[in-house]
């Protein structure tokens, strides 16, 4: 024991001056805060290493608690001190933080590089800037996965999964109303350009939910964009909602036998937003210029089967890095797929959220 | 009577006194930081929920000359507020938008009416095209919603630094803006029945952990220590196992295409499309949670029959009662004291659980502390939260006096 002391004490010492060796006292740390797993693995590729490599005074941290994101930013900036330097939301908190104020307002035109051709930013991203705080990245989708070897015939419409009948068996779709309402509006008969003035209305709410009725004994309701494939995957469900990137992993890397039901997929929205009070604000600018470039923006495709939020960026999207598949038929926004959508109405959600939310609770709870 | 003094002169009384108050003194300061922690770490964090529950000062602050101005027009004359009360608002909202407030009063007010978050956020794009006078009929040019009565009701019901709104929201109730209050429609109730159905769960669950850890903490206590303590690790292991460990062993045990179903269908008891339903519903929680908290009933049980001699029971026995009787008059009673600490702490415990009914509960199996985390992190409604809160808080407050009452805390032994 006695001699065990200062040798162990030595070995410290010895560690601590590698550390300290190490890390250049320089260094420009960002804390970039994502949502971890495959696309988090996805950013580091295509744009935190290479960022890196010419940068090498920048060290790119990655923090994965996007998915509470809103309320940590909140909590951050009531304590006044925020440590994040880049946040990655979806449109609609992106929305929200700006509305807040604890996000930055970006004029798009001046910070970002302009398409190959030449076509401003604004342009290039089009109608994917929903919020001036907001930098689009990718487009997701929610959609329908289901198993091929459990039903009956293949499942073309988005209202087969309101068809007991041709199709028995539980499915499994996420705990909001966002997507739901909508889908079962349009398989009640609701044109889809109406949906959201059907929705408006008290009449409207009690239809969707009639709808969603007739199925809601067979509904497993999910929270994590993980439980979907999980259940899928063990037979719990035969048909389920999920973000498209995740029944891509199932079917293409682990071989399932699922089959994707694009129609009325519902697009989103995923991008960065600056949290105010960064203190690599500059910094930040220049790494978020790099990463939303056209060829960036295409590279990260090649990861994960998310599309790229340029247009510009779509030409550029190749086969995948390892499986060495097209990536262009697994993409929400490819023709073929994207024949029915839906694109989230975001200020109607913003309006009508709390409202329908505590609805939709209520009717769960029945 | 006379006075007794000391051998200095002094009387003893206040002699006495000096020397406490030097005791009570030096005792007060060893006991300062532990004092201090808990005013830092759990008094102020409450009083700072107690007041986020009834806090609007969000309003007044980003329309201060409206809310003022507004105190003098009537909500219910059904008429418009006057032409001095829009002037003051678009002053309010130019201000606000230059900077960048407006959205902030939208969403606080969108809690209470539905719309006004676009409402704000359109109107403060277009403000700046109102220059001057008529302020009434260019502000309803913007939006029409500025002509209407609701509108307006709501910014006066909501023009004042508190308010009792969370509190109503929490309690499925309401205040309308004209007035009147409202308990809301059974389909839209949602919170009360939240409250309800955990305080029933939690008290199934004590229960439930009783039954299984009474006979458990019993035969721990009566058995020889050598085999007793080897038994009582297999109490504590899982105890110190992870929560979330636990929870999803129990989703591979008992989902539809989990063992349990699977060894049933495989034995030919079931059907294939007989499979049960024990989780993502009640049934899930109850069986999970029992099986998590057993360790606090059964470790409380246990240290009080460890002091129960045994020799108690054998007299009883002797004196010609039944082995029954002898264990019901004289052997339970004595375990009161265990019994009543083992099902307040699982009670409690189980009043505010979060991640099992999270991810075992599915519709009918989830409590009101899931309701709570989503009002924080997803619908960032932290107002609602922390009205949730304190009510859960007087929950288990009332539970704590009630168990005074009747069996008395200072009878509470925990070991």
């Amino acid at each position: 024991m006695n001699s065990f002391i200062p040798k162990s004490i030595a070995a410290l010492t010895g560690f601590a001056m590698i550390l300290g060796l190490a890390l250049p006292v320089s260094a420009v740390e960002l804390v970039v805060v994502s949502w971890g797993g495959a696309y988090t693995a996805s950013q580091q590729k295509a744009y935190h290493d290479p960022y890196m490599k010419m940068n090498p005074g920048v060290k790119i941290i990655n923090d994965d608690s996007a998915g509470d994101g809103v309320a940590k930013l909140r909590a951050m900036d009531q304590a006044g001190n925020v440590t994040w330097d880049l946040l990655d939301a979806v449109a609609a908190d992106a929305m929200r933080l700006c509305d807040e104020g604890l996000v930055e307002v970006i004029s798009h035109d001046l910070l970002l590089p302009p398409a190959p051709d030449g076509t401003p930013a604004s342009e290039d991203f089009g109608d994917l800037i929903v919020s001036e705080c907001f930098i689009p990245q990718i487009v997701y989708s929610t959609t329908f996965g289901y198993r091929k070897d459990l039903v009956s015939k293949p499942m073309t419409s988005v209202c087969d999964v309101f068809d007991l009948k041709t199709f028995p068996g539980k499915r499994s779709l996420q705990k909001r109303p966002i997507d739901n309402m909508e889908w079962a509006l349009m398989c009640d008969g609701v044109d889809p350009s109406n949906v959201y003035d059907v929705l408006s209305t008290d009449a409207g709410i009690k239809q969707a939910f009639a709808k969603l009725d007739t199925i809601k004994d067979q509904v497993i309701w999910w929270t994590a964009g993980a439980q979907t494939p999980q259940l899928l995957a063990d037979g719990e469900v035969v048909v389920g909602s999920t973000y498209n990137g995740r029944l891509f992993s199932m079917i293409a890397e682990d071989n399932q036998p699922v089959a994707m039901l694009w129609d009325w997929q519902v697009f989103d929205l995923d991008g960065w937003v600056i949290p105010k009070g960064s203190k690599n604000k500059h910094e930040v600018l220049k790494f978020v210029q790099f990463a939303t470039d056209t060829q960036r923006l295409a590279d990260q495709a090649k990861y994960i089967s998310y599309g790229p939020a340029r247009n510009s960026s779509a030409p550029l999207v190749g086969k995948h890095a390892t499986l060495g598949i097209d990536m262009a038929p697994h993409m929400p926004t490819d023709p073929n797929n994207s024949k029915n959508t839906l694109l989230q109405n975001y200020n109607w959600w913003a309006d009508n959220r709390d409202d329908l939310d505590t609805k939709f609770n209520a009717w769960l709870a029945q | 009577m006379e006075q007794l003094l000391t051998a200095d002169g002094i009387p003893l009384k206040v002699s006495l006194k000096k020397a406490y108050r030097r005791e009570k003194l030096s005792a007060f300061l060893l006991v300062a930081p532990l004092l201090l922690f808990i005013v830092v770490t759990f008094l102020i964090p409450i009083v700072d929920m107690l007041m986020l529950s009834v806090d609007n000062s969000i309003v007044p602050e980003i329309l201060p000359r409206t809310t003022k101005n507004i105190q003098t027009w009537d909500p219910h004359s059904g008429e418009l507020p006057g032409e001095e009360i829009f002037e003051a608002f678009v002053k309010d909202l130019k201000e606000a938008k230059k900077n960048r407030t407006h959205t902030r009063v939208g969403q606080r007010l969108n809690y209470e009416s539905s719309g006004l978050s676009s409402l704000f956020r359109s109107s403060g794009r277009k403000i700046k095209r109102i220059r001057r006078a008529p302020f009434k009929a260019a502000l309803i040019k913007i939006d029409k919603r500025w002509g209407e009565l609701k509108t307006w009701q709501i910014l006066h019901q909501f023009s004042t630094s508190y308010t009792p709104a969370y509190y109503f929201a929490a309690t499925d109730t309401k205040l309308k803006s004209s007035g009147e209050f409202i308990i809301l429609p059974d389909e839209e109730r949602i919170y009360s029945k939240l409250f309800l159905r955990t305080m029933l769960m939690s008290a199934l669950i004590t229960g439930l952990t009783l039954l299984i850890g009474f006979p458990v903490a019993y035969l721990l206590a009566i058995l020889p220590t050598k085999i007793g303590n080897l038994l009582i690790i297999l109490v504590l292991l899982p105890f110190w196992t992870s929560l979330l460990v636990r929870t999803c062993s129990w989703i591979a045990l008992l989902q539809q295409h989990g063992v349990i179903n699977d060894t049933l269908v495989s034995l030919g008891l079931l059907g294939e499309d007989e499979r049960i339903a024990m989780i993502h519903n009640a049934t899930g929680t109850v069986i999970a949670m029992t099986h998590i908290l057993l360790p606090f009933m059964i470790l409380p049980l246990y240290s009080v029959m460890k002091t129960i001699p045994k020799s108690f029971v054998r007299a009883a026995v002797s004196l010609g009662a039944h082995p029954w009787e002898a264990f019901w008059k004289v052997y339970f009673p004595n375990t009161v004291a265990g019994i009543g600490a083992g099902s307040i702490l699982v009670f409690i415990l189980s009043i505010g659980y979060y991640i099992t009914p999270e991810l075992v509960g599915g519709n009918t199996g989830t409590f009101i502390s899931n309701r709570i985390a989503y009002s924080i992190s997803i619908s960032l409604n932290w107002g609602l939260a922390a009205a949730l809160g304190v009510i859960l808080l007087g929950i288990v407050i009332a539970f704590y006096i009630l168990y005074d009452r009747i069996v008395g805390i200072d009878k509470m032994r925990l070991g």
